[in-house]
């Protein structure tokens, strides 16, 4: 016991000691929790668009004002061929062109089928995915209006549909990218700070010479690894309690679960963590080399594990990669006991 | 009662053989002075005799207890300076000390006691507030053996603890080290310096890897097989040309500006006509001589 105690209070004067294991242990949080918080936003508005009405009639200026309204696409350009819009969605100044035909008035006033074109720029799928669904939406909306009309033309009577499908969005019911990112930082952050720290703190050690000075001492194996993990699970709650203030404080996530649970929870999350970090100081010769190995095994965790991308979507292959990271655990337990209030 | 007897001590890495069959006994109190170039594997041999490095075969008796089975209770009394002076640096001198009393579990008034003998000998008065980096190589040096020995270790492996140390801190290092062989603790030291290795009760010599002489000073200097000779001259590389192989010249060696001749009686006249002094031969003679007999042989 007294070998251990010796132990962390060594390893707890020099964490104070080191500017650079300071840095990552507290800004490094705050800083990506405000970048990812604040930036992120996975909702596309405002979308660039440019139109070319061939029809200019009354038919196809309200169906541009149903595009206006939604608040997905901004009428920046108007063309005066599809060369001029083809031009601008090429150019990069337009990401949406809204093509109506000059026969559109006529069609739909025959009750024939009216097509509209509209040309969306997927090179960033992100922002055309919501582009295309809004699209749609406002085509179906407008086909139905045209339906009733020509069923009941003129009745004020009523136009409900005959089924309606409504949409709850549970657990983030505004869709706020913030509330669903949040927790993801959380355990990024923490898996890469446990990571780092450690795999640094050991091979620091190796590097110096002081790790062949511990093996000749009476010291035990059991002792040393308790020393170098203990003091960095208390830096992982420690910043676990700094982010989580900051995503309530500043993003206003809801914490729905039980904290208490939560907490326990990550012990989880950052004894897997910690145990990376010893394996990178296991393969590491130097500093340099342990912090660069833990940015290589962070990549996967940021890309794979569910933080960015849907792991449903992913093959089987890359799911089976996301199954030993330990941030892939970590997001379903912060997701959901923070949003979903799971016990 | 030996503190260390090896039996055929071999290390390999991988198809380099970096310790080779080495048999060498230190008894208890005594100063045992392990010497040989760099790379001859004599780390490499402390390192086996410590426990940090398994040995690939042989193995070694340490204060009575086998190398493997009585590993842990060898710890316990054994103390071990490795070549980098191993402190924390970014720790004061205290808490380096109060850390290494922590590691062997000394209690509380003694560890105090021993800290403050500690502090005495590496001149660190006033001065254990202060970070390791910022001190002196003397210090730190001292500092370092201070933590080796604060459990009063009955074994002492000291790897190079002089190399890059100023002369009058080597010479402090040294009382040191008498100092505790008198009180019966057993040293085993490694060091290029010879007017070190001329102060240890007995010597073992490293070359590639094998032990090739042991012995005290004085045994070893009577493997020299002739008289040696000092030569002076302005040219010592044009001499040496001249002297090198002649039938009577054993050895020939430039030391600075003047040359060592080993010769047999018979060609003693000539260096004495040519103005050359007969000297004691000294250690660095004798293993200048074994070196180059080793590489004779293994040449032929």
């Amino acid at each position: 016991m007294r070998r251990l105690r010796a132990l962390l209070i060594k390893e707890f004067i020099q964490m104070g000691r080191d500017r650079l294991t300071l840095a990552i242990m507290g800004l490094l949080p705050v800083i990506q929790l405000l970048i990812f918080g604040f930036a992120i936003n996975t909702e596309v508005k405002h979308l660039p668009t440019v139109l070319y009405d061939q029809s200019v009639s009354a038919e196809s200026r309200e169906l541009v004002r149903g595009f206006q309204s939604a608040g997905y696409f901004d009428i920046r350009y108007g063309a005066g061929s599809f060369a001029e819009m083809n031009a601008l969605i090429q150019g990069g100044r337009a990401k949406v062109g809204i093509a109506i035909p000059p026969d559109y008035q006529e069609r739909l006033r025959s009750g024939r089928q009216a097509s509209v074109q509209v040309i969306v720029d997927a090179s960033d799928s992100m922002s055309a995915a919501s582009a295309i669904s809004t699209a749609q939406m406002i085509g179906l909306v407008k086909s139905q209006q045209v339906l009733f009309d020509r069923i009941s033309p003129g009745s004020s009577g009523s136009r409900e549909l005959p089924v309606d499908v409504r949409i709850r969005p549970w657990y983030n019911p505004d869709m706020v990218s913030s509330h669903y990112m949040v927790p993801g930082i959380l355990a990024i952050v923490l898996s890469m700070t446990m990571m780092m720290i450690t795999s640094m703190a050991i091979v620091r050690e190796r590097e110096r010479g002081t790790l062949e000075q511990l093996i000749v001492t009476p010291m035990r194996t059991w002792e040393l690894m308790a020393g170098k993990i203990l003091p960095y699970v208390v830096v992982g709650y420690a910043q676990l309690t700094l982010g989580l203030l900051i995503g309530i404080l500043v993003f206003r996530i809801p914490v729905r679960g039980s904290l208490l649970l939560f907490y326990g929870l990550t012990s989880l999350h950052i004894l897997a963590s910690l145990a990376w970090g010893i394996l990178i100081s296991s393969v590491a010769r130097t500093q340099m080399q342990a912090m660069q190995m833990s940015f290589f095994a962070l990549m996967p965790s940021i890309l794979l594990s569910g933080f960015m991308f849907p792991r449903e979507a992913m093959p089987a292959f890359f799911r089976a990669i996301s199954n030993i990271l330990p941030v892939t655990f970590f997001l379903q337990i912060s997701r959901g006991i923070l949003l979903k209030g799971v016990a | 009662m030996d503190a260390v007897a090896t039996r055929d001590l071999t290390r390999r890495f991988g198809h380099f053989t970096a310790v080779d069959r080495v048999n060498f006994r230190i008894p208890a109190g005594s100063v045992f002075g392990f010497l040989g170039p760099n790379g001859s594997g004599k780390t490499t041999t402390i390192r086996m005799l410590c426990g940090i490095l398994e040995p690939t075969s042989g193995s070694a008796e340490i204060l009575g207890m086998d190398l493997f089975s009585g590993r842990e209770a060898i710890k316990a009394n054994l103390g071990y300076m490795s070549q980098k002076f191993s402190l924390y640096d970014d720790l004061t001198a205290a808490e380096n000390l109060d850390f290494y009393a922590g590691l062997f579990s000394l209690p509380r008034a003694l560890a105090r006691e021993r800290i403050e003998a500690v502090v005495r000998m590496a001149g660190l008065s006033g001065r254990t507030k202060e970070r390791v980096a910022g001190l002196s190589g003397g210090i730190r040096q001292r500092l370092a053996l201070g933590c080796a020995i604060l459990h009063r270790p009955r074994l002492l492996f000291l790897d190079e603890p002089t190399s890059g140390v100023d002369p009058r801190s080597r010479r402090r290092f040294w009382d040191i080290i008498y100092d505790l062989a008198s009180g019966g603790t057993t040293i085993m030291v490694t060091t290029h310096f010879m007017d070190e290795a001329e102060h240890c009760d007995s010597i073992g010599f490293m070359y590639d890897g094998r032990l090739i002489a042991l012995g005290t000073p004085r045994e070893l200097k009577g493997f020299v097989p002739g008289s040696v000779w000092e030569v002076l001259s302005d040219e010592p590389m044009d001499l040496l040309r001249d002297l090198e192989g002649n039938p009577g010249f054993l050895d020939v060696a430039v030391y600075g500006r003047s040359l060592h001749v080993i010769a047999e009686p018979g060609a003693e006249g000539i260096l004495a006509r040519v103005g050359a002094r007969k000297i004691a031969p000294s250690l660095e003679d004798v293993f200048v001589h074994l070196v180059k007999a080793e590489r004779g042989e293994k040449a032929a």
